[in-house]
């Protein structure tokens, strides 16, 4: 596999009249960790849900490479043709871990379930694979048949994360995942984040208001403004040495501790 | 035969809208052909799919028997069966061999339907995956886009709690591969029977308005796990009356001490027996 | 022709005199006459035609005496009747407006234009029996001239006239959909709605209504106007090319005046909700009303968050020859199902006790 993972071009989507994309391009790599910065209304929201087909653009073009047929334009497809390309090459993390669990289903039920979907019919396996990410996301094997409802936010967040990438994801896509949940909390999370996506070679699109977890997390940045790409790079060297006059706006505004 | 009704009691336009719906339901087994059910003399809930059903093919030369819990002289069995006596007047039987036509609540019978008998089942809830959503727009996407995997989710969640399925009856089924199909209320006993039977199987839901069939030669496979195969019921007795140790047992209770007694449900299977000519199985 | 019978038959056959014979009652009591029930128990035979989805109040009353005053059951035997009918044609849409009005009234204006017209009604009594309904005395006399009026401007059109309410927008492109030929799928448009609404059970959407004025899907609800009358009905029979009247109906319809709202490119306006009901099923047109304005939540773009709102929820239990046979059903019986139940259950108990004696 010699190509990028994933290819977007000329995209654009508009909510009545008022634009929240504006000819946005961008590729990944098989591997890569991108996250994409800027503050709420910049519309890094509106591109991930444009990847993930939660919302259609009016324009352009979003390709990526499937095991079954090789790049595929998204934006093409109808649901049921998406499902049965994509398969689980697609996970998508919610910010708030409620919106992508069955929380009322046991942990091992959540983590299981994408395994059911895949086909696969051998319960003490599918089992056993749960207690196994479990023990990844660091949440004790032994709560496999507790309810996610009654999990502090940081570890529903683990279970979510367990959920989108038991299945071997090529790409997830993260919405600000370490939000709304404590400092300390988002530290460990965000070195499980680091550890996974090293030891799995996944690639990764990152949403994100907080600059700290992009420079923790992500090869590569994207700033968005107003619907718009301002400036994209190396993370390190956009935060250490920012062209644009916003990302130089958005880096000072950063406290630094 | 009743007067000033047609026979059957359906007009023509009723039974051929209702037969196109189970010629589309036979073209895709185990797919839910929604149809414009009518209100029937009898309630919602108790038989009018089925009776739809058997009002539109049924013809003047059928023979045709109608069980309820298996037995043919349950009150309900009974209603159905005067009902299509008044208004159709077509030979009625108890004997499964002779039948043509056969209506059924809850029950497959012991006896082994063979190639031309047509089944009608009596079906309360079509919606196989009601329990997990309830909104009929949900579940409709979940048909088209075959996507079932939450149907072994309550499998997986019966095992983890209670280390067996526990979905005692109407327990689901893959249709020819492909549609996930409620098979009504029967017991996991009679799963079995709707795999490969030679007979035409058909399922009509009056209130919830839906029309499904599995064709003869249809594959049915009860969901299960490799290494939690689907199990039936068993029981320690044997038929009190026919001694028959294969067939669905109903469980009398004799006295106020709980006494218990185990008949076979199947009356008809239960009397062959007894008369000594052998049910075929 | 040889039909199997067996003991069952014979107690079912008993039960049904039984019945037929405590419907009669007491011999010696006069019998209840269809005539009496249509004159003097109106009300009664309205619901039946609303819910029923008949207009033919004979039958409605004969229906209520064969089901000794069990509304819901004379609705089933009414319902199982119109599917026998056979049906010739649509009549053309009837014009409210141009009816010959026995009441109206508007709460939104102190007066209207011709008038608010109490007619007869219950509102205003004081709920004390009357004992001497007891004994069978002199026919209370009506007051006066009991003329009927019209036709009245509707009080909503005169709204509209300002456009202060939202129009009416009718559709004559898309043919009406009909329940009783095609089994309603969600999302539905209006006009399958409004006829789910119609026959739909009135203490459901009494409740229903009531939960929307309690909070629970609140949209600000004003009677702009309720009226009762009589209306033409009219055929067009392609033979004839145009239209003749074949009967009167009475009806009684609600408009009620809802929440308003405005857009970016719509100044805001007051949004509508509609009741109707056959006779004079007033509490059925006003419950309808809310709760149809209730189910335009998707259409009017609000939040969906309460039963009322919730299309499937309300359009598929609203009807009561469903519920009540679904529910009822639970008598037929269920032992084979039941002892596959004691069979798992049984089962399961074995297992833990048998763990518990290994342990």
């Amino acid at each position: 596999m010699s190509g990028p993972l994933l290819e977007i071009d000329g995209l654009c989507k508009a909510y009545n009249g008022r634009p929240a994309l504006i000819d946005v391009a961008l590729d990944l790599w098989p591997g890569e960790v991108l996250a994409i910065v800027g503050e709420s209304g910049s519309g890094k929201t509106t591109l991930l849900r444009c990847i993930d087909g939660q919302v259609a653009p009016e324009r352009g073009a979003i390709r990526f490479d499937t095991r079954a047929q090789g790049m595929v334009d998204l934006t093409l497809l109808n649901e049921a043709r998406r499902r049965r390309l994509l398969g689980n090459d697609l996970g998508y993390v919610h910010q708030n871990p409620r919106d992508g669990l069955r929380l009322e289903l046991s942990a091992g039920a959540n983590i299981g379930e994408p395994l059911l979907q895949a086909g696969h019919r051998h319960y003490g396996r599918i089992r056993a694979t749960a207690e196994s990410w479990l023990a990844k996301v660091e949440i004790d094997p032994g709560r496999i048949d507790d309810l996610p409802k009654h999990f502090s936010g940081g570890m529903q967040q683990r279970l979510q994360i367990a959920r989108n990438l038991v299945t071997n994801p090529r790409l997830v896509l993260m919405d600000e995942p370490t939000g709304g949940l404590d400092v300390s909390v988002q530290a460990k999370l965000l070195d499980l984040l680091r550890r996974l996506a090293a030891d799995l070679d996944l690639a990764i699109i990152l949403v994100t208001h907080d600059l700290g977890v992009a420079r923790l997390l992500a090869d590569r940045l994207m700033v968005m403004q107003a619907g718009r790409i301002v400036e994209s790079g190396l993370t390190d060297q956009v935060l250490d040495d920012p062209h644009q006059p916003y990302t130089q706006l958005l880096v000072s505004s950063v406290l630094q501790l | 035969m009743s007067k000033g009704y047609n026979f059957a009691y359906l007009d023509e336009q009723s039974k051929r809208m209702i037969r196109r719906a189970v010629l589309k339901a036979v073209a895709v087994p185990g797919y839910q052909v929604p149809f414009a059910g009518r209100e029937m003399p009898l309630p919602y809930g108790w038989g009018t799919g089925g009776i739809q059903v058997t009002a539109s093919i049924i013809g003047r030369d059928d023979v045709l028997k109608v069980i309820d819990q298996g037995a043919d002289d349950t009150t309900n069995a009974v209603s159905i069966r005067k009902f299509f006596a008044r208004t159709a007047g077509v030979r009625t039987t108890t004997r499964t061999p002779e039948a043509s036509l056969i209506q059924t609540r809850h029950r497959i019978p012991e006896t082994q339907l063979k190639a031309g008998q047509i089944i009608v089942f009596q079906v309360p809830i079509p919606e196989p995956l009601r329990w997990l959503e309830p909104r009929e727009t949900a579940t409709r996407r979940m048909h088209a886009l075959g996507d079932y995997g939450a149907m072994h989710l309550k499998l997986y969640e019966d095992i983890a709690r209670y280390g067996r399925v526990t979905t005692a009856y109407d327990f689901p089924t893959l249709v020819n591969g492909r549609y996930l199909m409620s098979p009504s209320p029967i017991p996991r006993l009679d799963n079995p029977k709707l795999d490969r039977s030679p007979a035409l199987q058909l399922f009509g839901a009056g209130r919830e308005k839906r029309i499904y069939a599995v064709p003869p030669h249809t594959t049915v496979k009860s969901l299960d796990f490799e290494d939690h195969p689907f199990t039936t019921e068993r029981w320690a007795q044997h038929c009190a009356r026919c001694g028959a140790g294969d067939s669905y047992l109903d469980e009398l209770v004799i006295d106020d001490r709980g006494t218990r007694r185990f008949v076979c449900s199947d009356t008809d299977y239960c009397d062959t027996r007894l008369a000594g000519t052998g049910g075929a199985r | 022709m040889y039909v199997a019978v067996k003991g069952g038959e014979a107690a079912i056959d008993a039960a049904h005199a039984l019945n037929a014979s405590d419907r009669r009652g007491d011999p010696a009591t006069p019998e209840l006459t269809v005539d009496q029930i249509e004159r003097q128990l109106g009300l009664a035979v309205d619901r039946v035609m609303a819910e029923g989805a008949l207009y033919d109040r004979r039958l409605a009353a004969l229906a209520i005496k064969q089901a000794a005053g069990d509304l819901v059951e004379a609705i089933f035997l009414i319902r199982a009747y119109r599917t026998t009918l056979p049906r010739f044609g649509a009549s053309e849409p009837v014009s409210t407006a141009a009816m010959q009005i026995a009441r109206r009234i508007s709460a939104i204006f102190k007066d209207v234009p011709g008038g608010q017209f109490l007619g007869p009604t219950f509102d205003y009594t004081h709920r004390l029996l009357d004992f001497s309904l007891e004994g069978e005395g002199a026919a209370p006399e009506a007051p006066g001239a009991t003329t009927t009026v019209g036709p009245l401007i509707p009080v909503t059109t005169l709204l509209q006239q300002d456009g202060l309410i939202e129009g009416e927008r009718p559709d004559d492109a898309t043919p009406v959909g009909d329940i009783t030929r095609t089994p309603p799928t969600y999302p539905a448009e209006r006009d399958v709605r409004l006829q789910a609404l119609a026959r739909g059970d009135e203490g459901f959407l009494l409740g229903l209504a009531y939960s929307t004025q309690r909070g629970y899907g609140r949209n600000h609800p004003f009677a702009g106007e309720i009226r009762h009358g009589s209306v033409e009905v009219e055929i067009a029979p392609p033979e004839l090319g145009f239209a003749i009247t074949i009967g009167e109906v009475e009806l009684t319809e609600c408009q009620m005046v809802n929440q308003f709202k405005g857009s970016a490119e719509q100044p805001p306006q007051f949004t509508r909700g509609y009741g109707l009901a056959f006779g004079r099923g007033e509490r059925k047109a006003m419950a309808m009303a809310l709760v149809e304005r209730a189910l335009r939540a998707r259409e009017l773009d609000e939040a969906v968050t309460a039963p009322a709102q919730d299309e499937e929820f309300v359009l598929s239990h609203a009807d009561n020859v469903e519920a009540s046979g679904f529910v009822q059903h639970l008598k037929l019986p269920h032992y084979v199902d039941f002892q596959a139940e004691l069979d798992v259950v049984r089962r399961l108990r074995d297992e833990i006790e048998a763990k518990k004696a290994a342990e």
